[in-house]
């Protein structure tokens, strides 16, 4: 099977069933995306699939083969961070920073599809996405600078 | 008499949570260290009063210095690079952040120059743990003083080069500086070629709070950009040459025993290895899929445990379970004579407080990678409890602590949910069969299962009061949450507090705030009923019962900030209480708005902080912040729901934590009282957000909530 994962091609060979989530982390080595409930409650495991926000950890990896997956190591270009992620520095919102990863995507495909969302939006479309710590005010910070940059 | 919240011990010990404390007697061989930390350097230890009662000295020709007397190290390289070795953790409070500011500060070196190794067994010196509160109050002043110390040596060290006195340098930016001559020298570059061990004096002279120009300031996470691009490496993203993953054979209940089990068909499926060994059974597998069908391939009996109680009859299991003990850190706190209070009260109100169980949840579940090689294990794990954990280790496999590693990477959270090692043991017992590296993550499942929670409560409150205020008796019984939090600071001439501990039928330990968050929701509940039944204001209640300055100072601060007297909307209630814990004042103000369905809104929260002088004000208020929004939770929906020993929402569908929706507008004032030591943050913060919430819809409503969580569907009954 070959998936298509921040621009790269990889072949892996895998039941079609196994979570993307699995094979991102353990087959080829972008552990950036999390594993938080196995049940796509938390959102520690976001990754976008052709541009939309996908619970990695209950995706059978046959199901994106094919499409365009974005993690979090993809957004980093020719060592320059995306702008949310510029944001999230800025910020320094988190704290243990566990659900970093899922924050920051989601927060990348919420701008893309919403470039100016208000802060009713910004709650609406990351309550799927838990902070344990409760940085959530920072984050809607964080944002709402992403937002204006 | 007896302060349950001033006993010696800086943690609540609880059921099941920790095993006994390791005694180390054992000796650090100064070549060891040295070799550790390389040629041509100053390091500064921190010795706790060491050398003033053993009448030794120290210095370059000393070997020999007792673990137990060192606290922390810093050393200095040739290339005037600093190292900081403390067996403090990171997890996600930002103490490797406040930690290396402080070094910063006194050492008079760039922040960016610091690196901090932190919780490594093998490099660092015994610490107990990271929890209580502890690591700014006491490893804070040790590491300032060994900075300072090193400081102080180097000036003397160039003092001594260049002929003068070292009163006429000054240490600024890494160098050593002679304004007069206009002379300069690095650090690394003055102790080229030496190596020097120098013990700290208790003398040394600190740069005061007020002066302070990194500590005390705002700088950003250490390392953040490795967190927001997924570089960083929690213990489960870890993977080591042909390591492999392991599962462990769950009971299906609590208590349940093992009977019988057949491994057979598991052991055949290629390349798993399968451990049996008494009642521990688990596997590793090249990859975790495999593992999980050896580990369903496996057909065990399984004898379970009947007469569990659930979440439903829990109170009056823990007060008809009660265990009786009274004496040591149990025994009544008891002043004047309660009875007689009750009598003199014109007004007397008793009222029954339950707390149920709930979880810390941490985002990053258990998870460790452990190897052995020639005979030594070493042990990647998220723990509080580095030393404890090897601890742990050695007595599990019947070793030394010498051939025993424990490393901890920046983990993802603990909230004091993570002191134990049970990952740890499980990777360490499949890889010495397996011969070769496992991790084991636990599910999200297992963390809910066999974690430990935070202990459920029954709090019995009897009060007795005057129409001026005054109030007679103060009568106080917490069965099973535990002891933190449960003094009053409210002047009460009789009084009779105790805690009751009792047969808890879950695994029950640490969690952020320990007990004072139950102690102080059932205090400030019922602070606020007697204000209602003399008619007199909640807060002018409190301030008229209080001598303590710095919790009145917070009170006043969270209700001006907040506008106590201001006006009101109809249909809104306004409710405070406050709090000290782990030397942290708090005071906090809610705002809640009922519609007309009976559903709650908590509309704002206003905290004000002070716990001394603030170290970085962003992290300190993020604390602050994390200590609310944790708080909310239990407040309002936490429980865990359990029955015939197993529990019913072990997801996170299921059991829910607050999230962006849930969180109120909040506004955090810190008060920066640069004039009193230092405290640890975070956990005061979480102690005053219940009671002031329940408050609010006390005087909103009349109706008065008693149970934590008071709003597990978000309205009134």
């Amino acid at each position: 099977m070959v998936l298509s994962i921040n621009g790269d091609k990889h072949e892996v060979t895998v039941d079609p069933d196994v979570e993307l989530l699995i094979v991102l982390r353990d087959y080829i080595g972008l552990t950036g995306t999390k594993y938080g409930c196995g049940e796509g409650a938390c959102g520690a495991c976001t990754v976008l699939v052709n541009g939309n926000i996908t619970r990695s950890c209950i995706t059978p990896v046959n199901s994106v083969a094919g499409k365009e997956i974005t993690t979090i190591e993809g957004l980093e270009k020719n060592g320059e961070l995306h702008a949310v992620q510029e944001a999230f520095l800025a910020t320094d919102a988190f704290q243990c920073s566990y659900c970093a990863s899922g924050m920051i995507m989601a927060a990348v495909a919420l701008l893309k599809h919403n470039p100016s969302p208000s802060e009713n939006a910004i709650v609406n479309a990351m309550n799927t996405n838990i902070c344990r710590c409760g940085t959530y005010p920072y984050i809607v910070k964080a944002i709402q600078l992403a937002a204006k940059s | 008499m007896k302060n349950p919240d001033h006993l010696q011990h800086p943690f609540e010990p609880m059921t099941d949570e920790l095993p006994p404390e390791p005694g180390y007697h054992f000796i650090l061989d100064r070549r060891k260290f040295l070799a550790l930390t390389g040629g041509g350097l100053v390091v500064a230890f921190v010795l706790r009063d060491m050398l003033s009662f053993s009448g030794e000295t120290l210095s370059p020709g000393n070997s020999q210095v007792p673990v137990s007397g060192v606290g922390a190290w810093i050393h200095i390289s040739e290339d005037g690079k600093v190292t900081v070795y403390t067996g403090k953790v990171e997890v996600g409070q930002n103490i490797r952040t406040s930690l290396a500011q402080l070094v910063a500060e006194e050492l008079m070196v760039p922040l960016s120059s610091i690196t901090m190794i932190m919780g490594d067994t093998d490099l660092v010196p015994y610490d107990a743990g990271t929890f209580g509160s502890r690591t700014t109050p006491q490893m804070g002043p040790q590491l300032r003083k060994a900075a300072a110390t090193a400081r102080e040596a180097l000036l003397e060290m160039a003092a001594k080069n260049w002929n003068t006195t070292a009163g006429n340098l000054k240490a600024e930016n890494g160098m050593i500086v002679n304004a007069a001559t206009n002379k300069k020298i690095g650090y690394g570059e003055l102790t080229k070629g030496q190596q020097l061990l120098i013990p700290i004096s208790d003398n040394v002279q600190l740069i005061a709070t007020k002066d302070w120009k990194v500590a005390g300031k705002t700088v950003p996470k250490i390392n953040e950009r490795n967190f927001i691009t997924g570089k960083h490496q929690y213990v489960s993203d870890m993977k080591l040459p042909g390591m492999l993953y392991g599962k462990v054979l769950r009971a299906p209940s609590y208590g349940a025993k093992l009977l019988d089990a057949d491994v057979t068909k598991a052991s055949k499926i290629p390349g798993v290895v399968v451990v049996k060994d008494e009642n521990f059974i688990g596997v590793a597998a090249p990859d975790v899929k495999t593992a999980i069908k050896a580990l369903e391939a496996i057909d065990a009996k399984w004898e379970e445990n009947k007469g569990h109680p659930s979440n439903e009859n829990i109170f009056d299991y823990l007060v008809k379970n009660a265990r009786g003990e009274s004496g040591g850190r149990n025994a009544d706190d008891t002043k004047g004579n309660v009875e007689q209070g009750l009598t003199e009260a014109e007004f007397k109100h008793s009222k029954t407080y339950n707390i149920h169980y709930i979880a810390h949840v941490p985002l990053e579940p258990r998870a460790a990678v452990a190897e052995w090689i020639d005979g030594k294990l070493t042990v990647w794990t998220g723990t509080q409890r580095p030393f404890g954990v090897q601890q742990e280790l050695a007595d599990v496999f019947k070793m030394s602590k010498e051939k025993v590693r424990v490393i901890m990477p920046d983990t993802g959270s603990g909230y004091g949910g993570k002191h134990s090692g049970e990952a740890a043991i499980e990777a360490a017992r499949l890889s010495k069969e397996a011969k070769k590296p496992v991790k084991l993550v636990w599910t999200r499942e297992e963390e809910f299962t066999w974690a430990y929670f935070r202990p459920g409560g029954v709090i019995d409150v009897s009060a007795g009061v005057k129409k001026d205020g005054t109030i007679t008796a103060w009568k106080f019984n917490n069965y099973n949450s535990g002891g933190a939090g449960l003094a009053t600071p409210y002047k009460i001439g009789n009084q009779k507090i105790a805690h009751l501990p009792s047969n808890t039928p879950l695994k029950q330990g640490s969690y952020r705030g320990l007990a004072a968050t139950a102690n102080v929701f059932a205090r400030e509940s019922h602070m606020t009923d007697l204000a209602r039944l003399i008619k007199m204001d909640q807060l002018e209640f409190r301030l008229k019962n209080l001598e303590d300055d710095r919790l009145i100072a917070v009170l006043q601060a969270a209700a001006k900030s907040f506008g106590w007297n201001g006006p009101k909307t109809q249909g809104h209630g306004f409710g405070i209480a406050g709090g000290f814990e782990k030397g942290g004042y708090v005071g906090c103000c809610a705002e809640v708005m009922i519609n007309g369905d009976k559903e709650v809104k908590v509309v704002r929260i206003t905290q004000a902080f002070d716990c001394g002088a603030i170290v970085n004000p962003h992290h300190l208020e993020q604390q602050a912040m994390g200590s609310i929004i944790q708080g909310l939770g239990g407040a309002l929906f936490e429980t865990v729901q359990f029955a015939n020993g197993k529990i019913l929402n072990s997801g996170l569908s299921s059991y829910r934590v607050p999230r962006f929706s849930d969180i109120p507008k909040i506004e955090i004032v810190l008060i920066d009282r640069k004039d009193i030591p230092s405290a640890g943050a975070g956990e005061a913060c979480i102690v005053g957000v219940a009671p002031a919430i329940r408050n609010a819809i006390v005087d909103a409503t009349g109706i008065t909530l008693n149970t934590l969580p008071m709003l597990p569907n978000g309205a009134l009954a």
